[in-house]
């Protein structure tokens, strides 16, 4: 507002902007009412919003995170995988000793702490055998330790006891701590401290035995000072002995120094351990390239593995491909889920159309009372009408004893209206059909009857007064509940569970089951953030088209 | 609706033709029941073009006329097939008699356009059979279940004893199954625990936020009403996907608390999407009036809106309640053995072993959904009238 317009608008009073009651100018004043206003409004939807961001929106983001997320194969084998890095996959050999000499201590801790298994099953998602892959390892680990174990413990019985391995290894000051430490007391173990020269001349060992002492500590919750070392500590005892530290052991003053030295000198005549070859003999398919192309593949921490499981790919050196023929089956479901759901769609419109039309062409008295036939299976428990269905379409059900007692079928030639594709349509059409013929009512509510009458008076036949002047005005319900019922459809899963049987089901039925029985969760959750993108999809065309505001319930 | 059309009585070759035609039709079905179908097309035809002729010709009197085709017709039912056929007997002949006098006397012709052409009319009618026919369709399934609910076997059609009305062929085994046998009484107790906690909750955020969506100038309200509605549009089996993963995180899978926030997220669209269409139609001035007149905020929201848009409210909360107290999938993978809720022991029943106690059920949440859609009808009409009354 400029100063002049304020001037002619306002004779005899000062230029200026124009005030409110208490002396602020009046644009401010407006504004800040505004703000308040809309302050107070999203004050009053928060706690809903919040609400519903934890309890609804956050499980949606945590399953779309699941079905690219993949640490558990980094997470368990974390030497192997960086190693791995190095390796070109593409010469065709299997990795050399480095990578099974990482491979062995990765089994090594992840079965101690019950971890391969899991890692195993995961795997076998991807490449069929894994599962049993792991688990042989997983017992086979401890024998390939037990090489070194067995000769420093012949050589000098003093590296069998744990007691002697925590005066080496552990500080001073958490020796003195665990040796007055009772269990029986109640406090807490002290946790372990290495001793600063031995980290430094043994590198190895006292990385692994630091996991081991965390291990025994805070997993196992025992004595750490009485618990003697795992053989994968002598392993790598053994590798400092003979690695490029060995020079400085001499130089290491602290208790056991002699049996120390005394260990150097006989290792250095040690039989060996060919960690490839012994891989090798807990089963041959570790000297194969499938396994370590699985696991090169699935290293990453996250992965579009289950994204490609879920539409029939798999991971190949050239990229994702095709899975084999007889290996397909997602592709098919999605397929026979649209395609179901689009039968579904249709015969709604085709029972919702007339249903809706004389619903909106009747006296509002007789109407309202029809209204109650659609109203009352709308309101009635989903369950209470999947079992009628499933009680009605059974081979000894009243569909059939009516249709073999009119004569129209055989006795001995019942149909098999039930667990197939045709329950699944039947019981699911019933369901679904108030969905479709409450919008159609209310969209033909508003279609004035005279534009027929007109459109016949005007010489129109009564098909092209249907087609040419009522359809098209009609055709905005239409959408609104083919959407409704092709999204409530495309995802439904009690029917189908129940009358589907076995080539009547859903999408929705292969998730939970990869849910609750396969427990392939990645692959579920990859499903299912393929459903809901064509779910958004289709919502957000419902919302162009009718508007979420317009949604009505119940008529 | 009032008399469009003049009507007068028609000639003996058009009516008696059409009542013959129908005969043959339901001829048909119970001539191949009986073995020959040409043969029940023929006596049907015959029987009820004669019955046509005979009435409104000879005996003329409407009344006494219907009345006398029902008793004779029964009798016939009765002797040929017991009391089954009693029933159905008693219908056609109640069917034919009215059919007859429609026909004759033009009454069909009385309430539709007199500038129709027969075929118009014909098809008028074939229409309404139409949609008779899928009305029944949506009806049968319930109504089907509730006689068969009373079934003295454990089969799920209905015995010859059920269909002659034998009282021994109908019982209320069912019912005290259902009432003594400790699984489903579990599970209706873990339903009423759960659904009104859920409802409660759904019910005052959503009141809340749809007073806060209905104000004048929210920002981001696109946005924020399609977080919202989101529940209802996202299929149940991804939020029950997305749940189940979420809630083992925190550690709410497999509890009470977490079935009932499952369920009170569900439910909050439906509260939203009603109580935001009651407010459509709030007088705003009715608040400042009261404003005016020095009530507080709160004064204000209890004394003069709450009772406004509390139809809404309630109806709101039904849904809620419903979609709770239905709610199966979610219930299935969040909640665990202790949560189990009436609907996952019926999903149980059916995928497993189902027994007819199912359709005792059944029956009852029927009579349980009736009363509901009674209630939300009568706050419907409530808070049109309410409406109404408010000026502006």
């Amino acid at each position: 507002m400029s100063d002049t317009v304020d001037a002619t608008n306002i004779p005899g009073e000062k230029s200026g902007p124009m005030l409110a009651a208490d002396g602020t100018p009046l644009k401010r004043s407006l504004r800040r009412a505004l703000r308040r206003q809309k302050m107070s409004a999203l004050l009053l939807i928060a706690p809903l919003l919040i609400f519903i961001l934890i309890t609804f929106i956050a499980p949606i983001a945590d399953m779309l995170f699941r079905s690219v997320e993949n640490e558990i194969v980094q997470d368990t084998l974390p030497r192997t995988t960086a190693i791995l890095e190095t390796w070109d996959s593409e010469s065709g050999n299997v990795p050399d000793t480095p990578v099974f000499k990482a491979l062995y201590q990765d089994i090594f801790i992840a079965q101690e702490r019950k971890l391969h298994t899991r890692l195993g099953s995961r795997l076998n998602y991807e490449l069929t055998g894994a599962s049993s892959l792991f688990r042989k390892s997983g017992r086979g680990v401890g024998d390939i330790g037990e090489v070194y174990q067995d000769q420093f413990e012949d050589m000098n019985a003093f590296w069998k006891k744990g007691e002697n391995w925590n005066d080496i290894l552990g500080s001073d000051a958490w020796l003195a701590e665990i040796k007055s430490w009772k269990k029986a007391s109640g406090q807490a173990q002290p946790p372990f401290e290495i001793r600063a020269q031995i980290a430094e001349i043994l590198p190895q060992t006292a990385a692994f035995y630091q996991i081991f002492a965390d291990f025994t500590q805070n997993e196992k919750n025992s004595n750490l000072y009485k618990k003697d070392p795992w053989e994968l500590i002598y392993s790598a005892f053994y590798d400092d002995l003979t690695g490029a530290n060995a020079a400085r052991i001499d130089t290491y003053t602290g208790p056991g120094a002699a049996e120390l030295s005394e260990a150097k000198a006989a290792a250095a005549n040690f039989e060996t351990v060919d960690y490839k070859a012994a891989f090798g003999d807990i089963d041959k398919d570790w000297l194969k390239m499938p396994i370590w192309d699985t696991i090169r593949a699935y290293s990453p921490r996250f992965t579009n593995g289950y994204f490609l499981n879920a539409v029939d790919m798999q991971k190949s050196e050239n990229g994702p491909e095709l899975r084999p023929e007889n290996q397909r089956i997602y592709a098919t479901l999605f397929l026979r889920t649209l395609f179901m759901s689009t039968v579904i769609t249709l015969s709604c419109i085709l029972l919702g159309y007339p249903v809706g039309w004389i619903l909106a062409n009747l006296p509002a008295r007789t109407a309202n009372l029809l209204m109650i036939l659609v109203l009352l299976p709308f309101w009635t428990s989903l369950l209470v009408r999947t079992s009628a269905w499933k009680v009605m379409l059974q081979q000894q059900g009243v569909v059939n004893d009516t249709l073999v007692w009119l004569g129209i079928v055989a006795d001995d030639s019942r149909l098999a209206l039930i667990n197939n594709q045709t329950g699944t349509i039947i019981a699911m059409t019933h369901i679904l059909l108030p969905f479709m013929i409450l919008p159609l009512y209310s969209v033909m509510q508003t279609i004035p009857p005279s534009y027929l009458r007109a459109a016949k008076s005007l010489g129109a036949t009564n098909w092209t007064a249907f087609w040419r002047v009522y359809f098209p005005q009609s055709v905005p319900g239409i959408g609104a509940g083919s959407i409704l019922v092709f999204i409530l459809s495309i995802g439904y899963y009690i029917t189908p569970e129940i009358v589907g049987g076995t080539t009547g089901t859903f999408i929705s039925n292969r998730i939970a089951y990869h849910i609750s029985s396969s427990l392939n969760w990645g692959l579920a959750a990859a499903l299912g953030a393929i459903l809901l993108a064509v779910v958004l999809g289709l919502y957000y065309a419902y919302d162009k088209i009718v508007g979420i505001d317009n949604v009505k319930l119940g008529g | 609706m009032v008399a469009l059309t003049p009507i007068s009585r028609k000639p003996v070759g058009f009516y008696v033709p059409t009542v013959a035609a129908a005969g043959a039709f339901l001829g048909l079905f119970v001539g191949t029941s009986q073995g020959s179908g040409i043969l029940g097309i023929l006596v049907g035809a015959i029987v009820a073009g004669a019955l046509a002729f005979v009435l409104t010709q000879i005996v003329k009197n409407e009344t006494v006329a219907r009345w006398a085709t029902v008793l004779a017709f029964a009798v016939i039912g009765l002797l040929l097939g017991g009391i089954p056929a009693l029933v159905l007997g008693a219908i056609f002949g109640w069917f034919f008699a009215w059919f007859s006098f429609w026909l004759y006397e033009g009454r069909y012709r009385a309430k539709i356009a007199p500038y129709l052409t027969p075929g118009q009319v014909l098809w008028h009618f074939t229409f309404r059979v139409i949609c008779g026919a899928i009305l029944v369709f949506l009806i049968t399934p319930i109504l089907v279940v509730i006689p068969l609910s009373f079934n003295a076997e454990n089969f799920f059609t209905f015995t010859p004893k059920m269909l002659s009305f034998d009282p021994e062929g109908y019982s209320l085994k069912h019912y005290r199954d259902f009432f003594t046998s400790s699984a489903w009484q579990g599970a209706v107790w873990n339903s009423i625990k759960i659904a009104p906690a859920a409802t409660l909750l759904s019910v005052s955020f959503g009141t809340l936020a749809a007073i806060g969506l209905s104000q004048q100038h929210v920002p981001f309200r696109r946005a924020i009403m399609a977080i919202l509605i989101s529940p209802m549009i996202v299929p149940l089996i991804i939020s029950a996907a997305g749940m189940y993963f979420f809630y083992s995180r925190v550690g709410l899978q497999g509890t009470y608390l977490g079935v009932v926030l499952a369920h009170a997220a569900l439910g909050i669209p439906f509260v939203i999407i009603t109580v935001t269409a009651t407010l459509v139609g709030f007088d705003r001035s009715l608040t400042r009036a009261a404003a005016n007149m020095g009530a507080n905020p709160v004064t204000t929201f209890f004394r003069v809106q709450m009772p406004l848009i509390l139809p809404g409210v309630i109806s709101g909360g039904l849904f809620a309640f419903i979609t709770s107290f239905d709610e199966v999938v979610v219930v299935l993978f969040v909640g665990s053995a202790g949560q189990k809720t009436l609907p996952w022991q019926m999903f149980t029943g059916l995928r497993e072993q189902i027994s007819p106690t199912i359709l005792a059920v059944a029956t009852i949440l029927v009579v349980i959904s009736i009363c509901l859609l009674t209630v939300v009808e009568l706050l419907r009409r409530r808070s049109e009238r309410l409406r109404g009354m408010s000026p502006g």
